[in-house]
Formats: structure tokens, sequence, C-alpha cells
């Protein structure tokens, strides 16, 4: 009695077609991409740049990070259609798993609306957030 | 410090299901390993028992193992890295070994994959990368790999049909492998019309689930003395090294960095060079994982890998020959089994007694054995 039950803190869950944890400190990537925007973190203490966020800094030990924006255009690493899928995914196939190379960083995640026949190792694309049908987000790479 | 063999291999039959629990699985690699060392359960000082998790229900099947082999209460260990398991048992019990702190250790690596569905099994593998950041983008081993594949074909400029004639080799040598769960020949023109799983891989350049397991027995050189094994298998050299999970933090998509590092180690601590390695396993899950190896281990030149497969250096004929017992595509691969299978091979390459597989009169050989997508790499250099 008189404890108050704190809520715990699950936004993460909404991150993907199917999540597979719920809770990290940093979840506000989720508000970030709800508005929009892709973001990672850079490390106040260092500098150093991380994508996907973190909430540690592995270099200098500091958990004091800020966020930044993933913003402009990004190198096709590689990328691979799928024909077949892991449970959870069958409705989606097929679908491209890419990388995207910013310079400082890099990006793993889903080819957007690009044809798979027109995507090339090499070409420019974009960081974009994404509403998915079963009411979950993600980001995707689309043309610029 | 004296130095550490190998003194008994065994493996049970690779199949798509096996009839029995995963114990009794165990037992059928212990009994062969067991009978070929000729010890007994009251000889092995310590256990290490390799598989990965969620394929069965067992939790902790180490203490599971040791009870039902016979090797209680001797201290009993589990070792898990994903596909490389089994040979990071490997590095475990060469360590346990040449510290002194034991003289004999058996080394069990099981998986029993049958009991959940294909794509169940590929959601599993996907979730042995970055849970967080990549599986909800529906990640599964064979699209890794086919990223990797992607960047090498195109920065080398190299054909799905160099792919393929890995898968050829493969299939050629299952044929002969009695414990190979595929036996079946295949041609180029089936391999490169087959079904596209994630491309630019197809049905053919993927290796299949399967149930199996591997035993491995290491002891001292006194205990070598003492058993009066007569042809003992010197492990000469145990590199591993670890790589960032994600995607992201890769700076390298056309070979993977553990197996360069891994290589470099064992090299070193075997004091020899890729020139002198006679026969070779190597991590096959997939044709273009074999096509890198060539090059990580030093086989070939970066981008090179592709002469050799086509000039058919990597049959038992050739300069360095590769995965003659099927390798991954052919044998299958249970993964938790798979570096023992690996291991096995290339000792009784070393002995003379791998049959139609047998390569001339090898002196030094080598096991690439990697866990995940590169996530972690072993490579282990065992000689005469």
């Amino acid at each position: 009695m008189g404890k108050e039950k704190k809520e715990a803190d699950l936004r993460f869950n909404r991150f993907g077609t199917v999540a597979f944890t719920a809770t990290t400190k940093v979840n506000d990537f989720i508000d970030f991409l709800e508005k929009g925007e892709v973001r990672g973190t850079k490390c106040k203490s260092c500098g150093m740049v991380f994508f996907p966020p973190r909430a540690d800094c592995h270099a200098c030990l500091s958990s004091d990070m800020e966020w930044f924006p993933v913003t402009g255009k990004g190198k096709l690493i590689t990328f691979s259609q799928l024909m077949y899928a892991p449970v959870g995914f069958t409705q989606d196939v097929p679908y491209v798993i890419a990388v995207l190379d910013y310079g400082d960083y890099k990006v793993f995640g889903r080819v957007g609306d690009v044809p798979f026949a027109e995507l090339n190792v090499g070409m420019e694309l974009v960081t974009q957030a994404n509403r998915l049908d079963n009411g979950q987000i993600n980001y995707v790479f689309n043309r610029p | 410090m004296g130095k550490v063999a190998i003194i008994g291999v065994g493996q049970s039959a690779f199949t798509r299901s096996y009839p029995g629990s995963i114990r009794e699985l165990a037992f059928e690699a212990f009994k062969e390993a067991m009978s070929d060392a000729k010890i007994q359960g009251k000889d092995v000082d310590a256990s290490v028992v390799c598989s990965s998790p969620e394929y069965d229900k067992q939790r902790s099947p180490a203490g599971v193992m040791a009870e039902y082999l016979g090797l209680t209460p001797g201290p009993t260990f589990y070792a898990e890295t994903l596909c490389s398991s089994s040979s990071t048992g490997l590095k475990l019990a060469y360590s346990l070994v040449k510290s002194g702190l034991h003289d004999c250790v058996l080394v069990l690596g099981f998986q029993k994959m049958s009991e959940i569905t294909s794509a169940e099994s590929q959601e599993r593998m996907g979730r042995g990368a970055d849970i967080q950041w990549e599986s909800p983008f529906g990640t599964m081993m064979p699209a890794y790999y086919a990223m990797y594949a992607r960047a090498y074909l195109d920065h080398y400029g190299v054909t799905e049909e160099d792919l393929a004639r890995i898968r050829v080799k493969a299939a050629h040598y299952g044929a002969l492998n009695p414990k190979a769960g595929f036996k079946k020949v295949v041609d180029l023109p089936t391999c490169l019309t087959a079904d596209p799983v994630a491309n630019p891989l197809k049905v053919f350049d993927c290796c299949a689930n399967a149930d199996g397991s591997s035993c491995f027995i290491v002891a001292s050189e006194q205990r070598v003395k003492d058993f009066g094994i007569k042809k003992p298998v010197w492990v000469l050299g145990v590199g591993a090294a670890s790589a960032p999970v994600n995607m992201a933090g890769r700076d390298l998509f056309t070979g993977l960095k553990v197996a360069q590092l891994a290589s470099q180690e064992a090299y070193k601590m075997a004091g020899i060079g890729p020139k002198q390695v006679n026969v070779a396993e190597v991590h096959d899950c997939f044709t273009i994982a074999e096509m890198m190896a060539y090059e990580n281990l030093g086989f070939a030149e970066p981008g090179q890998g592709k002469e050799l497969i086509r000039a058919k250096e990597t049959y038992a004929e050739g300069s360095i020959p590769v995965n003659v017992d099927g390798g991954l595509l052919s044998k299958g691969h249970p993964i938790g089994a798979t570096g023992g299978s690996q291991i096995r091979t290339i000792v009784l390459q070393l002995r003379d007694e791998a049959g139609e597989m047998q390569v001339k009169d090898p002196q030094i050989g080598l096991v690439h054995n990697i866990g995940g997508v590169g996530l972690y790499g072993n490579v282990s250099i065992l000689g005469r």
C-alpha cells in the first residue's frame, strides 16, 4: 500500500514487423521514429557516433549521450532479396534487406519502394521512418 | 608443457530427422570416439558439451549428457558459439589440458534441429544475430550470407556459376561419405536453375538443417603414452576471434574478418603458413562462405578464390583439398555438432583412415569453423 507501481516503458515493442525486446534505455528512438526521424546517438564525452543507437560508450565508458539525426544520402554497400522468410515475416515475402554506408556510421534495414531490379551496389539511398500495416514502425531505404 | 593430442573421434550419421532423444543422439558419437581411443569413462577427467540453444527444450544440457554418457562426477562445461560451438570446445579442452588442470577432456557436440519447423529454425538462427536492431526486419542466415555474396560477386567480378562449382564439389564428396545426410551428386545446371532463397543464393548454395552429434577426445602427451595411442593427432594451433554482431558494425563485406584473425593466430601458434596445409575443412554453410574461406585462410589472394575452384585445386587431387567429406553443404549442418565433424574428418585424414575421401599423405590439416554470420571464428591446425 502506498507504493506507486511504476509502469514499465515498453515502447521498443513497437519496432519492426516483429519486435523481440521491449525495454531499452534508447527507446526515445521510437518517439523520434513516430515523428518521422531516424536518429543515432553520439557520446557527449568523446564524440563517438553510434548507429544503431547505444546508451553506453565502450570507448570512454560514458553514458552521457545525445541524439543525432540520420540525414542525407548513404551508399548502398550490399543487399539481398528474401524469397523465403522466418516465422512472423512470411507475409512480407519478397522483401529486401540492405546496408547503407554514411561514412561515420552504417545503417542496416529494409529497402522501401525501390524495385529490386533497380538496386545496385554503390547507388545512393536515404533512410526514412516508416509505418507498417500492423501498427508497428521501422525505417526503410528509398530513393532520395 | 607437453603437447596436446586428439586421441579419438566419432560422429553420428547426419540425418533430417533422428528417431531418438538428444542424449541418445549424443551417445552415437560418444560410443564411436571412446571405441576409437579405446578408453573408458573413468579415463575422462572432464567434458565440454557444445550446442546452440532453443532447438530442443533441454536447458543446460551438459549435466544431462555427462550423466547419460557416464562421465559424472567429473566436471562438465557448456560451450556455445552458435555454429562454431564444438571447435570452441576444442579450444577450451586444449586450454584445460595444456594448463595441466586436466589430462583427458572429452568434447561432445550435438544438435537435434528436427524438433522444430524449418521456418522456426530460420527464426532461431536469425536471432543468433542482433535481436534488438536486425531481427525485427525479418533476417535469416541465408540472407545475411547473401549480402556478403552480393558484395563479393560485385566487387571481384565472380559469378554465381563459380559459387555453384563449390556445391558440385561438395556433392561429389558427399556421395562418398557414409555419414553425409545428402548423398546425391548435383551438376551445374541444377544448381544454377534452382529456386532462389535469398538472392543471389539459391537452394543448392545453402546447407540444410540436420540432426547429428560429434565427439572427440583431447589428451596430454603423458596420457597418449599411458593409453598406448598409436596415431595421436597433435593440436598445433587454436585461433579464435569475434566481430560486431550488427552488420552496421562491419567494415568488410567481401570476407570474414574473424576468419582472417583466427587463422593468423593459428598459423603463428603452429609456426606454419597456409602453403603448408595439406587438407582443410572449411565452414561452407553457404557456397559463398567456402569461397571467402579460401581467401581468408590465405589459400588464395583476395578475389582469386574462383581460380582455385575453376581449376579444381580444392578437390582431393588438387594443391589444397577442401571439404573432401562433402562439407556442410552435403553432410548437413547440425549446428553444435558441425565443428566436431570437421575435426573428425581432419583427424581421419591425418591418420590415413578417410577411405574413399583420403587425400595423399597429409601432414598438416586445418579446420575453419564459423559461428553466426562471421560473429565467431575458430581456426584450428592439427598435425601428425
